[in-house]
């Protein structure tokens, strides 16, 4: 009995290094996390003129999160300047929609234009209005690749329909060959990925395939990717990895995602193929059009542009808000945030996060809009 | 029923004479009225919320399927959000058992193995360090199997997915068309691994059991070590030891991160394990939840059921089994 007490002691004593072991690990992994933080926000901007028009409290809000790091910096500008707490959780356009109408929240984040049953379903939450859509962030949604030995990778959308559709299995495929002469591109396996859970990134990228080269993209779109093969992976930081970790690969996610990546340059029929940043994906919105009625100001992108410069694969992410009715607590609160992002300051915050800012004729009409919220 | 009230029993009354005890049955105190109430309470109420919680799924589970435009048992393909809703469950019940089954046929002989080695070949002063490493294995958060198996275990297989095409790859089963190894093997070997740590543990505990006289007659007829294990601990620990599979195949089973982390899922079914694509209910939930319509969350609860009733029918099944063998099964009684 004894010899099993004092063995017993041993092994707790030893587990009990294992435990504090584990635990001096978990703390500098913290610390970690804390001094990446800490340089990622120094980044943003200063808080520039805020107004904060009596704004004050709570804002909540969610949606988008394709749009999560734009708003978080602009948060950190606008709580500093005016004291108002808000909270936007990025749960995705559809859950950030669904919690707008059922008048949990006071403005959702959306990667795409309200659906008309949706607008129906608005007028229920806004007393005497509607929901209405503002075009707020810009992003291009880059192809980032990894090919040993190539560098300017040029493609164009019917070759890029035909690799994420498994038709074209190889990098020194003829058609890749034609449009990248130069290039020593070599006998290696394609290995295109796509997210595996629904995103409004996969539903702008499909967008894009179906409106530039319809024949070679035969799928319905929207947020769940349909064709089959390639490889699937979760978030668009699970696509960046998949690129990363495997030659071969190519997939498709945020500019923020792409930094020490090489992306594909798009052949758009302008002279030269256009590479994503903020200013190409600009470019390409100013030649959208509002499609939206009366405040509603959505945008149809324009993917066939063969402008020079503008880049075509750009997706814009709204705020949907009430053009009447808005709740009277939060009104103030979001108004102030909203004129703030539509404001000069705030549209320069974005291109500092790898976002697009909208251009100017288009975010002219948003500060109209966001000025006669009530 | 006995042991329960001689517990009631309260330490001032220390002699269990016969006619004392059938005293202290007879009378009841307040105290036990009211333990009696609240854990009667506490049993009616966990019925009360099982039922409910079934209701509640069923119902939804029957909107979902009545709105199915697909055959909810054959259709290869998910999509919930088109008008009508499209989905069938056949690829994420394949997916699951299969990764299920995998990984039960890796962890189960180490599992087994590392038991026996504690509890009859590791010195005392070996066993214990080596037991808590494996409660540790417990204690991982399976999101952090499931970023380690994305960063580190998928770069590393591309060695051993190679050997398995060239050896094995006219079986089909290990045919690789040299994607990313971010397929069905590479999720069993993950699953394995995280529910090591219940079926060594289970087990190790059955074979302590094991009565010192079985053991050291085997040894008085002349038995090696290893008969020993043979003829006295593995027939009286097996019942034992397919309670402890089932238990992991339980976590294997509803495994969700990391699954989700790890795999490249499509929906399609296909025979090799090594050629990325497939899915299982809980990655499934995960991966589509976020930007789920109604309809789409009524499909996925759907499945969630499915994924319910298999449950049910493998832990039948064990308890089937462990049944049947039930006169080795004192040890885990």
């Amino acid at each position: 009995m004894k010899l099993q007490r004092k063995n017993r002691l041993r092994a707790l004593s030893l587990g009990a290094v294992a435990v504090s072991g584990a635990l001096a690990l978990t703390a500098c992994g913290s610390d970690d996390t804390g001094t990446k933080t800490g340089s990622g926000s120094s980044s943003a901007a200063a808080a520039g003129s805020i107004k904060c028009d009596g704004a004050k409290g709570q804002l909540l809000a969610d949606g988008s999160s394709a749009q999560k790091n734009a708003i978080d910096a602009w948060v950190k500008n606008f709580s500093q300047a005016c004291g108002v707490q808000i909270n936007y959780k990025g749960a995705g356009s559809g859950a950030g929609v669904t919690s707008f109408n059922q008048g949990q929240i006071a403005f959702a984040g959306s990667d795409s234009a309200l659906k008309p049953e949706e607008v129906v379903a608005s007028k229920k939450v806004c007393k005497g209005g509607q929901g209405i859509d503002l075009p707020m962030v810009g992003g291009p949604i880059a192809l980032g690749y990894n090919v040993p030995g190539v560098d300017n990778l040029v493609l164009d959308a019917p070759t890029l329909a035909k690799i994420f559709d498994s038709k074209i299995q190889k990098w020194n495929d003829a058609a890749i060959k034609k449009l990248n002469p130069s290039a020593k591109l070599p006998d290696l396996k394609i290995q295109a990925f796509h997210r595996s859970e629904d995103s409004g990134t996969t539903d702008n990228f499909t967008k894009y395939l179906i409106a530039t080269t319809p024949d070679n993209w035969k799928y319905e779109g929207g947020k769940a990717w349909q064709a089959k093969g390639g490889q699937a992976a979760s978030g668009s930081s699970g696509v960046a990895q998949g690129v990363k970790q495997n030659p071969g690969a190519i997939g498709y996610f945020e500019l923020s995602y792409a930094k020490d990546m090489t992306t594909v340059a798009i052949a758009t029929g302008a002279k030269t193929p256009v590479k994503p940043s903020t200013d190409s994906a600009t470019a390409d919105i100013a030649a959208a059009k509002v499609v939206g009625t009366g405040q509603d100001l959505a945008l149809k992108l324009d993917y066939n542009t063969k402008a020079e410069g503008a880049y075509p694969l750009t997706l814009v992410t709204y705020e949907i808000v009430c053009d009447k009715g808005n709740k009277p607590e939060t009104l103030p609160a979001t108004k102030a945030f909203l004129t703030y992002l539509a404001g000069e300051d705030g549209q320069k915050v974005l291109s500092q996060n790898d976002y697009a800012p909208i251009p100017e004729e288009i975010i002219a009409k948003v500060r109209t809009t966001v000025a006669s919220l009530s | 029923m006995d042991i329960s009230t001689t517990t009631d029993v309260p330490p001032s009354a220390p002699r269990p004479d016969a006619g004392e005890r059938r005293t202290a049955r007879g009378v009841t105190r307040p105290g036990d009225r009211i333990f009696l109430a609240l854990s009667r309470g506490s049993g009616i109420l966990l019925l009360v919320i099982m039922a409910a919680i079934a209701v509640f799924l069923t119902y939804r589970a029957c909107l979902a399927i009545s709105a199915d435009d697909g055959n909810f048992l054959t259709t290869f393909e998910w999509n919930t959000n088109t008008d009508p809703p499209v989905f069938g469950i056949a690829v994420l019940a394949f997916g699951t058992v299969v990764s299920s089954v995998v990984a039960m046929a890796l962890a189960l002989p180490i599992a087994v193995a590392i038991a026996l080695f504690l509890t009859h070949y590791a010195p005392r002063r070996l066993s214990g360090p080596i037991a808590y490493v494996i409660d540790l294995l417990a204690a991982v958060p399976s999101i952090v199997y499931g970023l380690w198996g994305a960063l580190i275990l998928v770069p590393h297989m591309q060695g051993l997915y190679g050997w398995l095409d060239q050896f094995l790859g006219w079986t089909g089963i290990f045919a690789w068309n040299g994607g990313a190894p971010r397929a069905m093997l590479t999720v069993g070997i993950l699953l394995a691994i995280m529910i090591l740590p219940i079926i060594t543990n289970v087990s190790r505990e059955v074979f302590r059991q094991v009565p010192r006289m079985h053991e050291e007659a085997a040894l008085a007829l002349g038995a090696t070590r290893w008969e020993v294990v043979r003829m006295a601990v593995l027939p009286f620990g097996r019942s034992g030891v397919i309670s402890a599979a089932m238990l992991g195949l339980g976590r294997a089973l509803g495994e969700t991160m990391a699954v989700a982390t790890v795999l490249s899922p499509s929906y399609d079914i296909q025979a090799s394990l090594l050629d990325p694509g497939g899915g299982t209910f809980a990655q499934n939930i995960a991966s589509k939840f976020g930007e789920a319509s109604v309809q789409g969350r009524d499909a996925l609860i759907a499945s969630g059921l499915v994924l319910f009733v298999i449950t049910l029918l493998v832990n039948g099944a064990a308890r089937a089994i462990i049944a049947r063998r039930k006169e080795y099964s004192g040890a885990n009684a």
